[in-house]
């Protein structure tokens, strides 16, 4: 007894500290893996704890659900947003960390004043007896889990059930419409075109039917009028485009020519 | 003193409210059943006032048989309001004034309901106006039926909606409209006063029954007996238009004829000289109150006939005749003892020959397509033969041509008040001579000269169904007198308490007078409008009496000026102060909480950390204070 | 082995929970702040169920470890969707609400 007595004191005394690292880690390690890898070493040191005070389903509870699943989904939603940037540590409110650790200190000091106040000096009973009245620690919880708080342990079910469906809700992207396909996108411009005049292919490139190809030569229409719309609006703003009655000068004189052409033809 | 001792009801009298029960199931009817009575609603309203008059006739003959004594029924029904000290029970009294009121509603309703029959054939909205009508009647029987201040008030209301709701009939005409809630308005005013009077009535005597009124009147503080007949008298002169809440009955003339023969001539207005006649204890004991009422009606009858003689509107006419003759009743009522029997008489063959002349006007109004103006009329004598006949009757009946009805009312009350105040009496006097002079020029203008009709217009006789009903009014224009004359004071005294007299067929030296004063009247009137050209337009006027007569004596003027321009000044005062105190402060105290929210919701910053530090900041805070009050 | 050492480490690992909480931008960390606070009260109940003599304090503790579990999931959910849509875990960018 007194040697279990005495392991649970030294485990106590390694395991605490060990403990309190970890958590001073976790809320001051700049990476937040590595603060998530410190959260998980607390978490084994607490299972020590809790075997140093005779609850060994705990102990394994702590490793396997805590340890193994909690602080791996942790790790793995971690990696999902984005593991490589280090958190920036200025903080950004004023007065906060001055706050907030006089706050915990308080805190502190209350539970340990108002709580512990109350409890200092009582003997501590021991867990060999409720350990023992069936079997060992395991069979004591299982009694009183599928016995008294039998009821509670159902509603957990129900609890656990809903927080899978939330998670799948949550966690799911629904698309709202179809994807586009080309066909659909091609009506789409035909459809502007009818309501709203938008031009539903390629404007005619610059110099299109006219003698030259800079972007400053508009582009001719085959009866030789000039397209506005084959030109900068900002070039056209500046004056700087090739004069068009010039430009479809020699079309027009094309044209007479066929004409006298037909006409002398037709006189024939 | 008129105790009122009533007897149980037995026999036919336990059925008496039947009478109101019938008129009203059947305005329920009418008014809830939609379409399904369109066709043939209005018979089922004349069959409910058929009914009501048979069981009215039938009251009065068991009455006649019964003997003196016992003729005075009450008809307890139940229990209306029983908490704490009051009870009061709503009853009938079926005695010999309110049976008289009770064969006149529902016999000259009952030929009006005919009447309109044929009146209202092509109105889209027939079933609705025979409700109304029906729902008037049942509410006029309630008034003179009831036992009790309460319950009178009750029917007062009653009639009061069911004419706010005939004037108004036509609603579509802004003039029809504007003049229903005229009526309605002025009548509330009178309405203040019947309340008060119930009030006071519930706390002096704890009671308001006719017969707790009158055992409790003779022990009354002179100073409330005062106050309450006075208060009964503004209620009464809401109700029947008297000076100075007259100004509504002129145009209470929008709403059909056939409303303005019921309700604003021969039934309705009256309540009020019932009203007075029924609250006689009171008026014993208040000889102030009972000079007022005498005042009042002086006035009325001298104000009602000056309108009469110049307004070209026929319907018009007829209302300020009526205001005059209503006049003349409370005149009557107002000198006590030696008149109530004279006011009621008077006031039951007004109800024969007005009734009489408002339905011949109806009929000439259906033969000029619904032009009132008599300066459009003239010669009609000739195509309508019994208009024109029945109208005359009536015209004999109200000047006092002798032996017709009139004619024993009207001398009985100029006689009673020329022996109350000489004054009074000449007031009374011209009076008549006015009367004759308005009535000859309506009938000159109506009936004879050259016709002056409109293009389009063919007079032609109404239906039988309008004639009939006029036939058996003129019928009782004619013979009303003569059958009630020496028999009416006795019928009524012990009711009213009145004073039997000698009264000789032969007209003593004051009905000579009135002869020929009625006389000079007639002769007044054929020399400017039956030897003369009627012109067509009505001619400008400076004559003083004439621009006063056409405005209705600048009655809506003074009202303007004495109760609506004060009222608006004062509610543009209460909407200034509403605005700048009221609002003022209510916006001022949400301005400020506004700013200070402003400020505050600079807390919500929207960081979750700020947050928890706020909770734990509390926390701590909560579990300093608790652990200190354990230790302290 | 009294158990008022065992409360005063589970108080000293819940104010440090409660700094991480208050201090830590990230979502992430906040979050295992918040179950850190949650293991040290689950200590303390064991501690408690130690001093007591009885395992109701361990069937506590072992009700807290399922609701944990649960929170973590749907908790995790949360963050991920707000991942999502705002491209960021820190908590200081979550304040959409406020005008």
């Amino acid at each position: 007894m007194i040697v279990l007595d005495t392991l649970g004191v030294v485990s106590f005394w390694i395991a605490g500290p060990l403990a309190v690292l970890g958590a001073l880690g976790l809320i001051m390690f700049r990476k937040a893996v590595y603060a998530a890898l410190s959260m998980a070493f607390t978490m084994v040191n607490l299972a020590v704890l809790y075997a140093s005070l005779d609850a060994m389903f705990l102990t394994f509870v702590q490793i396997i659900v805590y340890t193994g699943a909690i602080m791996m989904l942790f790790l793995f939603v971690l990696m999902l947003v984005g593991v490589d940037t280090p958190d920036s540590l200025v903080e950004t409110l004023r007065g906060q960390r001055v706050a907030a650790t006089l706050a915990a200190i308080g805190i502190f000091a209350l539970i340990v004043f108002g709580i512990g106040g109350a409890i200092t000096g009582v003997p501590a009973v021991g867990l060999e007896q409720a350990n023992a009245e069936y079997g060992d620690n395991v069979q004591g919880l299982a009694a009183l889990i599928f016995g008294r708080y039998v009821f509670a342990f159902e509603l957990t079910s129900a609890l656990l059930i809903t927080a899978a469906v939330g998670a799948m809700i949550l966690g799911q992207r629904a698309r709202v419409r179809r994807k586009a396909t080309q066909r659909d996108l091609s009506e789409e411009r035909l459809r502007d075109y009818a309501e709203k005049g938008t031009h539903p292919g390629s404007l005619p490139n610059s110099g299109v039917l006219a003698l030259h190809n800079s972007i400053a030569t508009p582009a001719l229409l085959p009866d030789g009028t000039v397209s506005e719309h084959s030109v900068s609006e900002t070039l056209a703003a500046r004056g700087v485009i090739i004069d068009a009655p010039a430009l479809s000068q020699a079309t027009a004189k094309a044209f007479s020519e066929i004409e006298s052409t037909s006409v002398e033809e037709a006189d024939e | 003193m008129i105790t009122l001792e009533t007897v149980a009801a037995t026999g036919v009298f336990s059925l008496a409210w039947l009478m109101i029960a019938v008129p009203a199931v059947a305005a329920a009817l009418l008014l809830v059943s939609g379409s399904f009575f369109d066709r043939a609603g209005h018979w089922l309203a004349v069959a409910a006032v058929a009914l009501s008059f048979g069981i009215a006739l039938w009251l009065f003959i068991a009455m006649m048989a019964a003997d003196p004594e016992q003729r005075a029924v009450g008809v307890p029904l139940y229990t209306w309001i029983d908490s704490g000290t009051w009870s009061i029970s709503a009853g009938l009294l079926i005695d010999q004034l309110s049976i008289l009121f009770a064969l006149l509603i529902t016999g000259v309703g009952g030929l009006i309901h005919l009447y309109s029959v044929g009146y209202m054939a092509h109105d889209p909205r027939r079933r609705r106006f025979f409700a109304f009508l029906n729902l008037f009647v049942a509410a006029m029987l309630l008034l003179v039926l009831a036992d009790n201040y309460l319950v009178l008030f009750v029917g007062w209301e009653g009639v009061g909606l069911a004419s706010y709701l005939l004037i108004g009939f036509w609603q579509y005409k802004p003039s029809a409209a504007a003049a229903a809630k005229k009526a309605f308005v002025m009548n509330r005013v009178g309405d203040l006063g019947m309340t008060t009077a119930v009030m006071a009535m519930l706390a002096l005597f704890g009671s308001s029954s006719f017969e707790a009124v009158n055992a409790g009147a003779g022990k009354l503080d002179p100073a409330w007996a005062t106050a309450i007949g006075l208060l009964l008298l503004l209620a009464a002169c809401g109700k029947s238009a008297q000076v100075p809440l007259q100004a509504w009955l002129l145009d209470a003339m929008e709403g059909p004829t056939p409303v303005s023969a019921l309700i604003h001539a021969a039934t309705m207005v009256t309540a009020g000289v019932y009203l007075v006649v029924r609250s006689n204890a009171v008026f014993n004991v208040a000889p102030i109150a009972a000079t007022a009422v005498v005042l009042v009606g002086t006035v009325t009858l001298l104000v009602g006939a000056w309108i009469g003689t110049s307004k070209d509107d026929i319907k018009k006419v007829l209302a300020g005749s009526t205001m005059s003759q209503i006049g003349y009743m409370m005149l009557a009522a107002g000198i006590g003892p030696a008149g109530y029997a004279f006011a009621i008489f008077h006031l039951l063959t007004h109800g024969f020959f007005k009734a009489n002349m408002f339905l011949g006007a109806g009929s000439v109004m259906h033969a000029m397509d619904d032009d009132v103006n008599m300066r459009h009329y003239g010669a009609l004598s000739k195509v309508m033969r019994i208009t024109f006949l029945t109208f005359s009757m009536g015209f004999l009946a109200i000047i006092g041509f002798p032996f017709f009805s009139g004619y024993y009312s009207k001398d009985h009350i100029i006689e009673a008040a020329f022996h109350q105040n000489a004054l009074i009496g000449w007031a009374a006097l011209i009076g008549a001579g006015i009367t004759a002079f308005y009535m000859t020029r309506l009938m000159l203008m109506t009936f004879f000269g050259e016709s002056r009709w409109r293009e389009g217009v063919h007079p032609h006789e109404s239906p039988k169904i309008m004639t009939i009903p006029l036939i058996i009014l003129a019928i009782f224009s004619v013979i009303g007198g003569v059958l009630m004359n020496s028999w009416i004071q006795e019928w009524l005294e012990p009711a009213v308490g009145n004073h039997v007299e000698e009264l000789s067929l032969m007209p003593s030296a004051i009905g000579w007078a009135t002869m020929g004063v009625v006389a000079l009247g007639v002769a007044v009137g054929w020399f400017f409008f039956g030897q003369r050209r009627v012109p067509e337009e009505a001619p400008v006027s400076k004559n003083f009496f004439t621009v006063m007569g056409r405005n209705d004596l600048f009655g809506d003027t003074v009202n303007d000026v004495v109760a609506v321009q004060p009222t608006m000044l004062a509610a543009r005062g209460v909407v200034v102060a509403d605005h700048t105190m009221i609002d003022g402060g209510v916006n001022g105290a949400a301005g400020l909480l506004a700013k200070l929210s402003t400020q505050t919701r600079r807390l919500q910053t929207g960081q979750i950390r700020t947050y928890a530090l706020t909770m734990s900041l509390g926390v701590v805070g909560i579990g300093v204070v608790m652990i200190l009050s354990q230790l302290g | 082995m009294s158990p008022e050492y065992y409360l005063f480490l589970a108080v000293l690992l819940f104010a440090i929970g409660t700094v991480g909480v208050m201090v830590r931008r990230n979502a992430l960390i906040a979050f295992m702040s918040v179950e850190l606070m949650l293991n040290a009260a689950n200590l303390a109940m064991v501690a408690f169920a130690m001093a007591r003599g009885g395992l109701d304090g361990q069937v506590a503790t072992f009700f807290v470890m399922v609701v944990a579990a649960a929170e973590v999931v749907v908790g995790l959910s949360i963050i991920i969707v707000i991942y999502r849509t705002r491209r960021s875990t820190s908590m200081d960018a979550a304040s959409l609400l406020k005008l």
